[in-house]
């Protein structure tokens, strides 16, 4: 009888695998008791959709890293993806998530008054909920809540780092500034942290427009700006209101120092190289020139044709933060997950210089943080490297803590 | 300060032709065949979209002229498969209808082209600016504003000065007797809609330089257009016309004074006046059949 390589092969692996279940399947069951259940929710539609987009690409190489290592403390993860659409309906969906699917966790969000809602929810269910876009201050502050963690940098911490480099540049100190504002909770909150930065530093506010988020067109500001001919215009938009503000302010020509206090990469390459200006803060983007940064922009590019933006970045490390520390507590419930998550071992790998920890007064990812600066139009080489990072934020001298200190937005208790 | 604020007044003044191209196709949409299109955005959107796609082989101004048409004719597409099933009940169908279909062509535009916004630059010719004494205005919007211009002129002449355009006017008025007269207005419904989404979508090229290209973009634009709509009165061409430089000018206003947060609201709030004054728009004919 002859028996094919190929065959043989597929017999010897038929009775392995046999072999396998018929003796460690009750031990193997028995560690995969039931998989780990996470819920995402973020905004996919609406001004927020092209960040929710890179969330849930984030989310999901997470995920597929995680299972192939092994799971989360053994248990495989199984992901549940929505759009949140607005406060009301992340609040809905968030309920539906632990009442019907019975998700052990929420990760996700982008909105800082969906995130509100969404914590609320998990509170009275006393589950984690893991915010990876949120800004506010107030959520870490005086909204803030013991079941919910922050993977995004928050406001001020923001508007410290940006703040420094302006410093740096003499921007501040007895200059007029011009603050174009998102008029809701974001923009507000940012704007209110701004203020207590140039109030300390001797900055003059000489301009301050609130603009709808609905407001596609900037013309009747840029004239505004350019009559008030203020040394920085600074912005605190969101979303497509950031790249329609570039478009139209090269259109008009206007060439005062442009920077503002938050900022997603998204907005820069959709304003292309001929408008993108200025310097903005920035939690992580693609140009960390770190082994384990470039490796995950690699994997990343690989598996979606296109490098990650700082949104992934967030979406990505909750998934693994959070896997670590189901393994590291043994267990998924909300308060058990608090405890380790609150606790001086668990230290975080973050694709950056130094670890990263949830400080234990409100929850926030005290980590490193960087600035990226506008290249010329003529040197720039693709439609992503448009820009130039900096040295992680705060540099290598100082505490972490150091741009997490005298924030905005109430205090914590929890 | 003066200064400015004459300034601010003419933007105001140039800042509704934006919505104008798209407002004037709704409202032929509707007086015509009694179609609000609430899709009317998703055309625009696709017209931009179109023009990120073909403008690397034919040019910003290739693309100018192509697109509308190519928009056009899936216009005169939806007309035939869709729009023509919902002439003769009652118009929350066909509100229904345009509402889905919106949605699904945002879904479809993030689903081909994801949710990220597209790069997409105006012409070197176009860029720089235009000084007029103290004011400054760029090259690019003034273009803008002489093309939307020179096609509201020529649609005018269209319907006021040709047999097209006198039996879609009389169309408007009174089908059953335009029937009666041996017309077929069937043909004309069609081009009337090729027409009406032929120019969202030369709005989506005339816009996508100065404005964030994304699958949402649609529905950014499709309410104000409405409230233009609105406020002008339905099947009136020069109502539109005025009521675009009043949303335009209210808005600037507000920005100008320091009211920018506003600045929408009272673009909602003047529809609210006009609509209690004169429930039929500023300008609005009388139509029988939709009394």
């Amino acid at each position: 009888m002859i028996i094919s390589n190929t065959s043989r092969r597929g017999f010897l692996r038929t009775s392995v695998a046999g072999l396998a279940l018929g003796v460690c399947a009750p031990a193997y069951l028995r560690a995969q008791a039931a998989p780990l259940k996470i819920g995402h929710l973020t905004p996919t539609t609406g001004f927020l959709g092209p960040l929710g987009e890179y969330a849930q690409m984030g989310i999901k190489l997470a995920v597929s890293h995680i299972n192939a290592n092994g799971g989360a403390g053994g248990r495989q993860v199984e992901l549940i993806m929505e759009d949140s659409v607005n406060p009301q309906t992340a609040s809905t969906k968030a309920e539906r998530m632990f009442e019907r699917d019975n998700v052990d966790m929420i990760i996700g969000e982008i909105s800082s008054a969906s995130c509100l809602t969404i914590s609320q929810v998990a509170a009275r269910y006393g589950k984690c909920f893991v915010n990876t876009g949120g800004n506010s201050d107030s959520l870490r502050g005086q909204d803030c809540n013991r079941y919910m963690f922050h993977v995004e940098t928050q406001n001020s911490m923001y508007v410290n780092a940006e703040g420094a480099y302006f410093k740096q540049e003499d921007m501040v100190d007895g200059k007029n500034w011009y603050t174009l504002t998102a008029d809701y909770a974001f923009g507000h909150d940012l704007l209110s942290a701004a203020k207590a930065f140039l109030d300390a530093n001797g900055g003059i506010v000489t301009g301050e427009d609130l603009v709808p988020t609905d407001a596609t067109d900037f013309s009747s500001y840029l004239l505004k700006i350019r009559q008030a001919e203020p040394d920085v215009v600074a912005l605190n938009l969101a979303g497509t209101q950031i790249t329609n503000f570039f478009k139209q302010y090269g259109e008009f020509g206007l060439d005062f120092t442009v920077g503002g206090f938050g900022f997603d990469t998204v907005a820069a390459w959709a304003a292309g190289a001929q408008n993108f200006r200025g310097t903005w803060p920035n939690v992580w983007n693609h140009l960390v020139p770190n082994d384990a940064s470039q490796a995950f922009v690699k994997t990343f590019t690989d598996e979606y044709g296109k490098p990650p933006e700082n949104q992934a970045w967030g979406d990505y490390n909750a998934g693994l933060i959070m896997a670590k520390a189901v393994t590291e507590a043994g267990d998924a419930s909300g308060d058990a997950l608090v405890a380790y998550l609150e606790s001086p071992e668990a230290q975080f790998n973050l694709m950056k210089n130094r670890k990263g920890y949830f400080r234990p007064t409100d929850h926030q990812l005290i980590q490193e943080i960087y600035a990226i600066t506008a290249l010329p139009a003529s040197e720039v080489q693709n439609e992503y490297d448009i820009f130039t990072t900096s040295e992680p934020l705060p540099g290598a001298d100082e505490p972490l803590e150091a741009l997490a200190q005298s924030v905005t937005g109430g205090t914590c208790s929890f | 300060m003066l200064g400015l604020f004459i300034a601010q007044v003419l933007n105001g003044l140039l800042d509704g032709t934006y919505y104008l191209l798209i407002a004037l196709g709704l409202s032929l949409i509707f007086s015509l065949g009694g179609i609000i299109n609430l899709a009317h955005g998703a055309f625009f959107a696709i017209g931009a979209y179109l023009a990120v796609l073909i403008t690397p082989y034919v040019g910003y101004f290739g693309a100018l002229i192509i697109v509308p048409v190519m928009v056009a004719g899936l216009g005169m597409l939806t007309e035939r498969t869709l729009f023509t099933r919902f002439y003769r009940i009652d118009p929350l169908y066909s509100l229904l209808l345009t509402f889905g279909l919106a949605m699904v062509i945002e879904q479809g535009l993030r689903w081909i082209f994801g949710a990220s916004p597209q790069n997409y630059n105006m012409p070197d010719i176009l860029r720089g600016q235009v000084f007029m004494g103290d004011f400054i205005y760029s090259r690019y919007r003034l273009f803008l504003i002489a093309v939307a211009v020179a096609v509201v002129a020529a649609l005018w002449v269209l319907l006021n000065r040709t047999s097209f355009g006198r039996i879609v006017r009389a169309g408007v008025q009174n089908p059953e007797i335009v029937g009666s007269l041996g017309i077929s207005l069937r043909p004309y419904l069609s081009m009337v809609a090729g027409i009406a989404i032929g120019l969202a979508g030369l709005a989506g090229v005339l816009l996508s330089p100065i404005y964030t290209v994304h699958p949402a973009m649609g529905a950014e634009i499709i309410t104000l257009a409405f409230v233009v709509v609105v406020i002008g009165g339905l099947g009136s061409f020069w109502g539109v016309i005025l009521a675009a430089i009043l949303v335009g000018l209210t808005k600037g206003v507000l920005v100008a004074v320091g009211l920018s947060a506003w600045s929408t609201s009272a673009i909602y709030l003047l529809m609210f006046v006009v609509l209690l004054l004169r429930p039929r728009g500023l300008l609005g004919e009388r139509i029988l059949r939709f009394e």
